[in-house]
C-alpha cells in the first residue's frame, strides 16, 4: 500500500490512536470489574491497531508506546488474577485463542512475563518458547517492534549470574542464547526491509532502516550488561555468533552499524583479547562498508584505553596489538583498491595515534606507518583536496606533538617522503608547524646532518619551489614566515667549533638559494651566529694549532665575506654595510689587520656607491666613525687612510648641521683613551675648528635665507666637545679657546637677531652648571676648570 | 609609585630568537605604567608584544630597527623626573659616559636611558643619572663580551627613583637596586 503523504500518515496515526484508546477504555472497565474474558477481548482489539502497514517507523513507534503503557496495566491485572486463583499455565493457554497472531503474541509475551516471575516453570523454557513463537511475524516493522517488546519485558528476568532466576538447570548460557536468538531474528527482519518495495524508494527505506537500528543494537547492549558474560564466554560464544550473523547477512547498513556497535558496547579489554577475531571479520564484510571509519574508531578507543592507565600497556604488548592492527589495515587497503586517499591517510593517522600512545619508544613502528602511507600515496601525484591535505598535516604533526623534540622527527626516514606529496602551499604550512614546534620546545639543533635534514623538510620556506608563484603570500605573512626562519637559525648550535662551522656552511648553502626576497631576512642571523662562533674561538686560540683545524677565525671570515656579498643581489646596501662593520670589529678582536681592512673597504665602497639617502648617510657615518674609533689593530697607514676617508664623508653630508656633528665626532678618531699612539691633539683641534666653521656657515645661511639667526645649539655642542678634550688634557685645547667660545655663544644668544630658543638656553645653562660642578670638585679637576669664567 | 620598564637591544630575530622565558613570565600586563625602549627590537612583532605589556610605549630608533620612523631621541616627564631616551649609536665614542652626559645636558633631563653597548650601567653624576638597561635577550655585541640578558625597572616616587636591574645569570634571575634622589622639585636641577 502506498503512503500518499505525511498528511495521510497523520490521519492514520490519529485513527489508530483513537481506536487504541477506545479499546483501552473498555479494557480498563473490564480490569476494574475483574472480567478476564472482556479484558482479553478488548486488549486483543486494542492490539490490532498494531497490525497496520500504513505507518512509518516514527509513527508506528508512537502507537507502540501507547500500547506498551496499556499492556503494563494488563500485566498487573494478570498478576493479580493468578493471586485470585487463576492458573498461570491456563492463562498462558487462554491468550493464544486471540484471533489474530500479532495481538496473540503481544499478550503471550505479557503473560510470559508474569509466568517467569511466578517461577512455576524454568525461565529458560518460557523464554525459548516466546522467542520462537515470535517467528510467526515475518513483517519487518511489526516483527522488530514485537521482538523489541519481548526484549523489554524479559530484560530483568534473565537467568543471569546471581539473579533469582538462576538455577542448576539454567544458567547464563541460556540467557545468552535467548538474547542471541532474538538478535539474530531481529537482524534478519531488519535486513529484509532493504529489499521490500520498489527500487526508486530505496533511499526512503534506508532512512527508515536507520531509524530502527537501535532496536537491533539494543540486544548487543543487553548482552554487554549480562553479568555472567566474562571474557571466555564473550570470546567463545557471544562474539563468534554475533560476527557470524553480521558477516552472513551481507547487508552494508547492518554490517557498518553493528561492527561499530560491538566496538562501542563491549569493554576495551575484551577487544584487545579478541583482536584477531574482530579484525578477521573486516575483510569479509561487503566492499561498500565504510571500514576505515569503523577501524579508526576502534583504534581511537584502544588509544584512549592505553592512555587511561599505564598498567594496561602490557596487555597491548602481550596480544601484539600493533602487528595485528597494522596487518588488518594493510589487508583492507589492499582489498579496497579504489579507496580514496583521505581514507588511507585517516586509517594510518589513527594507527599512528595508537602507536604513539602504546609504543612511543618504537620509532621503527612510527616510521613503518609513514612508509606504508608513502607506498599507498605513490603514483598518485600531489594531493588535490584540502581534506586529505589537512589529514596529512595532522599525521605529520602528531610525532612533533608527542615527542616535543625535532630530533626524533628527523630520525624518521619516511617523514620527508610523506611531505613530498603535499602541494607547495601545504608544504610551507607544515614547515611552519615544524619551526613552531622547535621554538616552543627550545630545542637546539646540534649537528650539520640534522640541519641538512631539517632544511630539506622546510625547503618551502627557504626557497621558491617549482611551479610556485612568489605572489601567493601577502607581504606581512611573508615577513612573518621569513622571521620565523631567522629565529630558527638562532637555534642551531654546537659547542664544538668544527661541527658549528659545518652547521654554518650547511645553512649558507641553503639560504643562498633563497633568492633576493629572502636574503635580507636570513643572512643577518647567520652572520651573527657565526660571529658568536668566532668569539668562542678567540678564547681558545692559544692552545690550538692553526693548520690542523678548519675552524679558524680567518677561514670563517672568508665565508662571511661571501655570504654578505650575496646581499648585493637584493640589494640592501645599508644592511650589508652594517654587517661588514660588525665583521670588521670582530676581525679587530682577532688581530687580523688585513681582514679588518678589507671589511672596512667593502663598507666604505657601499657608502660611496649605494647609500644616497641623506638620513641613511647620517646613520652610516655614525656607525663608521663609531666602529673606526674602537679599532686598535690598524697600523698608522691604514688607520690614516680610513680616518681621512671618514672625515671626508662627514664634511660632505648634505645638511650643514649633520656635517658639523659628524666632523666633531671625527675628533674622537684622533684621541683614544686606551691607546697612547692615538693621541693627536693637533688633529683633534683641527676637527673642532672645522666644525666651528661649518656651524658659522650654517648660521650665516640661516640669516640669509630666513632673515634671523639660526640655532646656537651647534656651538653649544662644540663647546661641550672642547670641554671634553680640555678635561682629558689635550694641550691644544686652551682655556682661552674655551672662554672665547663661551663668549661667542653668549653674544649670539643676546644679539638682536637672536630668536628665542628655550632648548638651547637650557642646554647652555646646564653646560655652565657642569663647568661649575667641575670647579666645585676641587683637586686636579677643580684646578683645571678654575680659569674658566662663567 | 610609578613603574617604568626600561629595556632594549633585543635584536629579535637577527641575534636572538626570543626573550628569555623567565623574563617573559615576569613581564605581566597591567603592572607597569610606562615602557622606555632604547631601540633595536627589531621587528614589529616585538613592538606589538611590548604594547601588550603596557600601551604607553616610548621607543627610539636603533640602527637595525625595521621601523625607520622611530625618533632619534625622545623626552618625557614622569612625576618629578624628566627622562630622555636615545639608542646611543649616535653618541661617539660608544658607551663613553662623558659624551653621554653631554647628550643629557642637551636634552636637559634628569635621567638619560641609552643602549647600544648591551652592558648594564647606572652612572650617577652631579646633574643626574645615565642608565643603560643592557640587552633584554643577551644578544651578541661587538662592544661587550659575555652579555647576560638584563632589563631595568624604575620605581618613581616623588623626588626619589629606585632603579632595579634584573639580570639572567646562569639561568637564575638576579636583582640589584640603586637609589637616586633629586634635591628639589624644579625641573632644571638635580643635586
Amino acid at each position: 500500500m502506498h503512503h500518499n503523504g505525511v498528511e495521510d500518515e497523520e490521519k492514520w496515526l490519529a485513527a489508530g490512536i483513537t481506536g487504541l484508546q477506545q479499546n483501552a477504555f473498555f479494557m480498563h472497565r473490564a480490569l476494574d470489574s475483574n472480567n478476564l474474558k472482556d479484558a482479553l477481548k478488548y486488549s486483543a482489539q486494542m492490539l490490532s491497531e498494531l497490525r497496520t502497514s500504513r505507518l512509518s517507523p516514527q509513527k508506528y513507534y508512537e502507537l507502540y508506546m501507547r500500547a506498551f503503557d496499556e499492556l503494563r496495566k494488563l500485566e498487573i491485572f494478570f498478576k493479580e488474577e493468578t493471586k485470585r486463583g487463576c492458573s498461570i499455565v491456563e492463562l498462558y493457554e487462554l491468550v493464544q485463542h486471540a484471533g489474530n497472531i500479532l495481538p496473540r503474541l503481544y499478550l503471550l509475551c505479557t503473560v510470559g512475563s508474569v509466568y517467569i516471575k511466578s517461577k512455576e516453570a524454568p525461565a529458560k523454557d518460557i523464554l525459548k518458547d516466546l522467542v520462537e513463537m515470535c517467528r510467526g511475524i515475518q513483517h519487518p516493522l511489526r516483527g522488530l517492534f514485537l521482538r523489541s517488546y519481548l526484549s523489554q519485558v524479559s530484560r530483568d528476568k534473565l537467568p543471569d549470574l546471581g539473579s533469582e532466576y538462576e538455577g542448576d538447570a539454567e544458567t547464563v548460557s541460556d540467557a545468552v542464547e535467548f538474547v542471541l536468538q532474538n538478535f539474530t531474528e531481529m537482524n534478519k527482519l531488519w535486513v529484509r526491509m532493504q529489499h521490500q518495495g520498489p527500487a526508486r524508494e530505496k533511499e526512503k527505506r534506508e532512512k527508515e532502516r536507520s531509524e530502527l537500528r537501535d532496536l537491533v543494537g539494543k540486544n548487543l547492549h543487553v548482552l554487554s550488561q549480562i553479568e555472567g558474560v566474562d571474557l571466555d564466554m564473550y570470546r567463545e560464544t557471544v562474539l563468534t555468533r554475533v560476527l557470524e550473523q553480521v558477516v552472513n547477512c551481507k547487508d552494508e547498513i547492518a554490517q557498518c552499524y553493528l561492527m561499530d556497535c560491538i566496538i562501542q558496547v563491549f569493554p576495551d579489554e575484551y577487544h584487545l583479547q579478541t583482536l584477531e577475531t574482530l579484525l578477521g571479520a573486516f575483510p569479509q564484510l561487503q566492499p561498500s562498508v565504510d571500514i576505515k571509519t569503523v577501524l579508526s574508531r576502534l583504534m581511537d578507543r584502544l588509544s584512549n584505553y592505553a592512555a587511561s592507565s599505564a598498567e594496561v600497556l602490557p596487555e597491548f604488548f602481550q596480544v601484539e596489538a600493533f602487528v595485528k592492527l597494522s596487518n588488518a589495515i594493510g589487508k583492507v587497503i589492499e582489498a579496497q583498491d579504489d579507496m580514496p586517499v583521505i581514507g588511507v591517510v585517516t586509517l594510518y593517522s589513527s594507527l599512528l595515534t595508537f602507536t604513539l600512545q602504546v609504543h612511543p619508544d618504537r620509532l621503527d613502528f612510527v616510521d613503518q606507518i609513514l612508509g606504508a602511507c608513502v607506498t599507498k600515496l605513490s603514483g598518485k601525484g600531489k594531493l588535490e583536496d584540502s581534506k586529505s591535505r589537512k589529514q596529512v598535516v595532522a599525521l605529520l604533526s602528531a610525532p612533533l606533538q608527542k615527542y616535543n623534540d625535532i630530533d626524533i622527527a628527523l630520525k624518521l626516514s619516511n617523514y620527508p617522503h610523506v611531505m613530498e606529496y603535499l602541494d607547495n602551499g601545504t608544504k610551507k604550512e607544515m614547515a611552519s608547524v615544524i619551526i613552531q614546534s622547535i621554538m616552543k620546545n627550545k630545542t637546539l639543533i646540534s649537528n650539520s646532518e640534522k640541519v641538512e635534514a631539517l632544511f630539506e623538510l622546510i625547503k618551502g620556506l627557504i626557497k621558491d619551489l617549482e611551479g610556485n608563484l612568489q605572489s601567493e603570500l601577502d607581504e606581512e605573512d611573508f615577513h612573518e614566515e621569513q622571521n620565523s626562519v631567522a629565529r630558527l637559525i638562532q637555534m642551531l648550535h654546537n659547542d664544538d667549533p668544527e661541527e658549528m662551522l659545518k652547521i654554518i656552511c650547511t645553512v649558507k648553502k641553503h639560504i643562498l638559494a633563497g633568492g633576493p626576497k629572502r636574503l635580507p631576512f636570513t643572512v643577518p642571523p647567520l652572520i651573527f651566529n657565526a660571529l658568536k662562533l668566532i668569539r668562542r674561538l678567540q678564547n681558545r686560540d692559544e692552545n690550538v694549532a692553526e693548520e690542523d683545524t678548519p675552524a679558524t677565525p680567518k677561514k670563517i671570515f672568508q665565508i662571511l665575506n661571501q655570504i654578505i656579498e650575496a646581499l648585493s643581489s637584493v640589494p640592501v646596501p645599508e644592511v650589508a654595510m652594517r654587517l661588514y662593520l660588525q665583521c670588521a670589529e670582530a676581525a679587530d678582536d682577532s688581530d687580523l689587520e688585513p681582514v679588518a681592512y678589507e671589511f672596512f673597504t667593502q663598507a666604505y665602497l657601499l657608502y660611496e656607491e649605494e647609500i644616497s639617502d641623506s638620513k641613511a648617510q647620517v646613520t652610516a657615518i655614525h656607525l663608521i666613525i663609531g666602529t673606526l674609533q674602537r679599532m686598535h689593530v690598524f697600523g698608522v697607514e691604514n688607520r690614516d687612510t680610513l680616518t681621512h676617508k671618514a672625515t671626508g664623508y662627514s664634511a660632505k653630508l648634505l645638511k650643514k648641521p649633520d656635517q658639523c656633528r659628524a666632523v666633531y665626532a671625527c675628533s674622537h678618531l684622533f684621541w683614544v683613551d686606551d691607546q697612547d699612539s692615538i693621541k693627536d691633539g693637533e688633529r683633534v683641534l683641527l676637527c673642532l675648528k672645522r666644525a666651528l666653521r661649518i656651524a658659522n656657515a650654517a648660521q650665516q645661511m640661516a640669516n640669509a635665507t630666513r632673515g634671523s639667526g639660526g640655532s646656537v645649539t651647534l656651538f653649544i655642542e662644540i663647546l661641550n666637545k672642547y670641554l671634553y678634550f680640555f678635561e682629558k688634557g689635550v694641550t691644544q685645547i686652551t682655556v682661552a679657546s674655551v672662554q672665547s667660545l663661551i663668549e661667542l655663544i653668549t653674544n649670539e644668544m643676546q644679539g638682536e637677531n637672536a630668536t628665542p630658543d628655550p632648548t638651547a638656553d637650557a642646554f647652555f645653562a646646564s653646560t655652565l652648571r657642569f663647568i661649575q660642578f667641575q670647579k666645585d670638585k676641587g683637586g686636579a679637576v677643580g684646578e683645571k676648570y678654575e680659569a674658566i669664567k662663567v | 609609585m610609578v613603574l617604568v620598564l626600561a629595556l632594549g637591544d633585543l635584536h629579535i630575530p637577527h641575534r636572538a630568537p626570543d626573550l628569555p622565558a623567565k623574563f617573559k613570565s615576569m613581564l605581566v600586563p597591567g603592572k607597569i605604567q610606562h615602557i622606555i625602549c632604547t631601540g633595536n627590537l627589531c621587528i614589529k612583532e616585538v613592538h606589538d608584544y611590548l604594547k601588550t605589556i603596557c600601551p604607553d610605549l616610548h621607543i627610539t630608533r636603533g640602527e637595525y630597527d625595521e621601523e625607520t620612523r622611530y625618533p632619534e631621541t625622545k623626552t618625557l616627564t614622569i612625576g618629578q623626573f624628566k627622562l630622555g631616551i636615545c639608542h646611543g649609536h649616535q653618541v661617539i665614542p660608544w658607551g663613553d659616559l662623558d659624551s653621554l652626559a653631554m647628550l643629557q645636558r642637551q636634552l636637559d633631563v634628569d635621567i638619560l636611558v641609552t643602549g647600544h653597548t648591551h652592558q648594564f650601567t647606572a652612572y650617577k653624576h652631579e646633574a643626574g643619572v645615565v642608565i643603560n638597561p643592557g640587552s633584554a635577550t643577551g644578544a651578541y655585541s661587538s662592544i661587550t663580551y659575555d652579555v647576560n640578558p638584563s632589563f631595568v625597572l624604575m620605581d618613581i616616587d616623588g623626588l626619589r627613583v629606585v632603579v632595579y636591574v634584573y639580570e639572567l645569570i646562569d639561568g637564575e634571575v638576579k636583582v640589584d637596586k640603586i637609589d637616586f634622589k633629586k634635591t628639589t622639585a624644579s625641573a632644571n636641577s638635580a643635586h
